[in-house]
């Protein structure tokens, strides 16, 4: 461990969290991050975040710009690997694995843990192309005939089949925004992922697309763990159970949603979803 | 004289500026709402005087010498006015004498003649200058009538630079079209005109398989027909650029690759530019390099393996050319995947690409319309390259496909065409252009191709 000054409040929160669960008979957590620090260099983004993260269901991630948020998204599927500059200590586990375990392989983790980003990036290739990249890439379908049936119905779920099922062959960057993002989702849902990580899928959006993007995720949510990203308080409070808030590269709090928005135990908190700040 | 000229250009020109802009200023000192900025007056009053002052100098200069020359030669008589070729060459000594260069005697009639040049030349360009001089001031004096509030200087103004753009574009536009329809009309003497001794037709030029020019040259003997067969200068030049091109593509290519995708910032900053120093080693001494370094490898181990091996060969002159146009196509590449956007490429690892499948299957497709010009780049060049060829392939027209033979170019016979003492309307000469456009036939057919091809796949892929 780089840092010495760990958090031990966040810690003891965490296990009382745990315990809350294990009382109230829920599963066990999905991912658990302990004391993760993450620099960019010298610059030290993320400081010892401790939160635990339940399987089934919407964990959102909320906090004023430059604070973290993305930074500790990328962590779960090690997107951050690419980033030359980028260091990670402390550990991060998936249904009890270390995911930053030598033995492991990212490019595996990569394919349960799916991501979506903020702008919308379906690849130059055609609408079906794109959904069966994952499929294609991880040998996921035995023939021509099960990879249609995984396209059709990560489309359906997507929410974005009715629309497109006409013109498969068309190129992916050919539809709107919002099309284009439902794409993106119904990519990452065709390698049956575990976790979905959204990072502010809804910025590039209209209110409409976001309205749909929202139903889907409120779909998702009884088959994926989803952890979404969001600036939008209000879509915080619609699409998640719990939520934590980041501020100054330090997770503050994390609680279910309601607690947050209704009676947040710290005052930063308080002050960010009143908007005095951020 | 022309000193003097644009000297009062350059001093009318700042003038105008400074008047047109104080006016403005002037002008709404007073209190006037100006449309314009005082300096778009003053610009467009600059180009007031500008453009009749060039216009001028550019119609009335030829004007003048070509009236000075036609009076001087009154002086002679009329059998040498009438004789252009004596005509040209006493207009030459008047010339010379005028400037003070003439050695030798001096004729009553050079000296009269000389006299009257002098003066002619002499009181046209002060016309000139007067009627430049008058144009410019009325310029002024127009601009700067017009400063006025609601005047639109700055729309105007914009008008002129448009012209003026347009008018750069033109000049590299009728330049090409210059150059293709002299090449063209050079050909069609060379196919068609009756004239000219020893020249053979069409077909015997596009499918003969003999190129032999030197046999031509005495035309009376030659036997014609199988004097300019161009098939073998096409193989030989297909030849060439297509072991090139399997040298260069290959190795371009995924050098490419690695400087944009796994090379680490620091390494990329280093190794690009050493790699483009390829590009700018004269072909001289590339050509050198390819015939008293490679070509006697090459014979060695041919002889070695027991092959056939020509001290000039065709893989000697395409290896090193291939060697030459591999920054062309590593440099370009390398430059369209650095801007393949970085989203796409994340999106893949997301999905649990490796680092080659996503290059493989996102960067490269999305970079193809990029790579593909940047391949028909290096093969135009390869195909227009001449020195290698020169040096390290020979000049022997052999029809073959065999790498190891001696083979020759188009652009090769060109030049031994055209090197040494010519004269313009033998059939030999002619034959340069006729080659000349097919080469400009073969190049722009390549770019066709690529412009389709990478039509097809920005469709495809945008
Ligand atoms: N690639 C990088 N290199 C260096 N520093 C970075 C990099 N990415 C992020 N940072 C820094 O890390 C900190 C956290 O960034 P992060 O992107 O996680 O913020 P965020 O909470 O997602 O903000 P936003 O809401 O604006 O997206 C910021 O101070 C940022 O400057
Ligand atoms: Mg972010």
């Amino acid at each position: 461990m780089e840092n010495s000054t760990v958090d031990l409040s966040a810690i003891e929160r965490v296990e009382a969290a745990r315990t809350a669960h294990l009382t109230a008979g829920a599963k066990p957590a999905k991912v658990l991050a302990h004391d993760v620090n993450v620099y960019y260099g010298d610059k030290h983004a993320l400081q010892a975040v401790n939160v635990e993260i339940p399987d089934r269901g919407v964990m959102a991630f909320i906090g004023p710009s430059g604070c973290g948020k993305s930074t500790f998204l990328r962590c779960i599927n090690r997107m951050n690997d690419t980033i030359a500059s980028c260091r990670v200590t402390g550990k991060i586990t998936i249904d009890d694995q270390d995911i930053y375990d030598r033995s492991l392989d990212v490019v595996q983790l990569r394919a349960r843990v799916g991501m979506v980003f903020q702008k919308p990036n379906p690849f130059p290739k055609s609408i079906y192309d794109n959904v069966a990249y994952g499929p294609r890439i991880h040998g996921l379908t035995a023939n021509k005939a099960e990879l249609d049936e995984v396209v059709q119905s990560s489309l359906e779920k997507a929410a974005l089949w009715n629309e497109v099922k006409d013109r498969l062959q068309d190129s992916g960057t050919g539809l709107s925004g919002g099309q284009q993002q439902r794409l993106c989702i119904a990519r990452a849902i065709a390698v049956n992922p575990d976790i979905i990580l959204m990072d502010e899928p809804c910025s590039a959006l209209d209110p409409i697309a976001t309205a749909k993007v929202e139903t889907l995720i409120d779909e998702l949510r009884s088959n994926f763990c989803i952890i979404i990203v969001t600036h939008s308080m209000q879509q915080a409070a619609r699409v998640s159970q719990r939520t934590a808030f980041f501020h100054l590269g330090t997770l503050v709090e994390e609680d279910s949603t309601k607690t947050i928005f209704s009676n947040p135990k710290d005052q930063r908190t308080q002050d960010y979803i009143t908007g005095r700040f951020g | 004289m022309t000193v003097v000229y644009f000297t009062a250009l350059a001093l009318l020109t700042l003038t105008a500026y400074v008047l047109a802009s104080r006016r403005s200023v002037a002008l709404s000192a007073t209190g006037v709402r100006m449309h314009s900025l005082p300096a778009y007056h003053g610009l467009l009053a600059i180009s007031l005087v500008i453009a009749p002052m060039l216009l001028i100098w550019a119609v009335g200069t030829p004007l003048v010498s070509q009236l000075a020359a036609s009076n001087a030669l009154t002086n002679f008589p009329a059998e040498i006015r009438n004789d252009a070729l004596q005509a040209g060459s006493a207009l030459r000594e008047i010339k010379n004498l005028a400037a003070g260069q003439h050695s030798g005697d001096v004729s009553d009639a050079l000296r009269a003649a000389t006299d009257t040049y002098s003066a002619w030349r002499t009181s046209g360009n002060f016309l000139l200058l007067i009627i430049g001089l008058t144009a410019a001031l009325a310029g002024i004096a127009t601009s700067l009538r017009m400063v006025s509030g609601q005047f639109r200087a700055r729309n105007h103004f914009e008008r002129i630079v448009r012209i003026v753009l347009m008018a750069c574009a033109g000049v590299a536009v009728l330049t090409t079209i210059g150059i293709v329809a002299s090449v063209l009309t050079e050909t069609i003497r060379f196919f068609f005109d009756p004239n000219i001794k020893g020249r053979p037709g069409i077909l015997d030029f596009l499918f003969g398989t003999e190129w032999n020019p030197q046999q031509a040259m005495r035309a009376d003997q030659g036997d014609i027909k199988s004097a300019y067969g161009f098939v073998p200068l096409l193989t030989g030049t297909l030849l060439i650029t297509a072991i090139a091109m399997c040298v260069a593509g290959p190795l371009g290519l995924l050098s490419a690759i690695y400087l944009a995708e796994y090379a680490s910032p620091r390494m990329r900053r280093y190794a690009k530019p050493v790699l483009e120093i390829l590009a700018g080693v004269p072909t001289v001494v590339l050509g050198f390099f390819a015939a008293l370094t490679v070509a006697p490898y090459i014979r060695g181990w041919g002889e070695a393996l027991g092959l056939d091996v020509a001290s000039e060969s065709a893989l000697a002159a395409g290896l090193v050319m291939g060697m030459m146009i591999i920054p062309f196509i590593s440099s370009l590449s390398d430059d369209v995947m650095n801007a393949v956007p970085q989203s796409l490429r994340d999106g893949a690892y997301a999905l649990g690409a490796t680092k080659s499948e996503a290059i493989k299957q996102v960067v490269l497709p999305a970079a193809l319309p990029g790579i593909v010009s940047a391949f028909m780049l290096a093969m135009s060049r390869a195909i227009g390259e001449t020195m290698i060829v020169v040096m390290a392939a020979g000049l022997a027209a052999n029809l073959t496909l065999n790498p190891l033979d001696a083979v020759t170019t188009i652009t090769v016979q060109i030049k031994t065409i055209l090197v040494g003492d010519q004269e313009f309307d033998s059939a030999k000469t002619l034959a340069a252009f006729a080659l000349g456009f097919v080469l400009f036939f073969i190049t722009l057919i390549l770019n066709i191709i690529a412009l389709r091809i990478v039509r097809k796949y920005r469709e495809q892929y945008d």
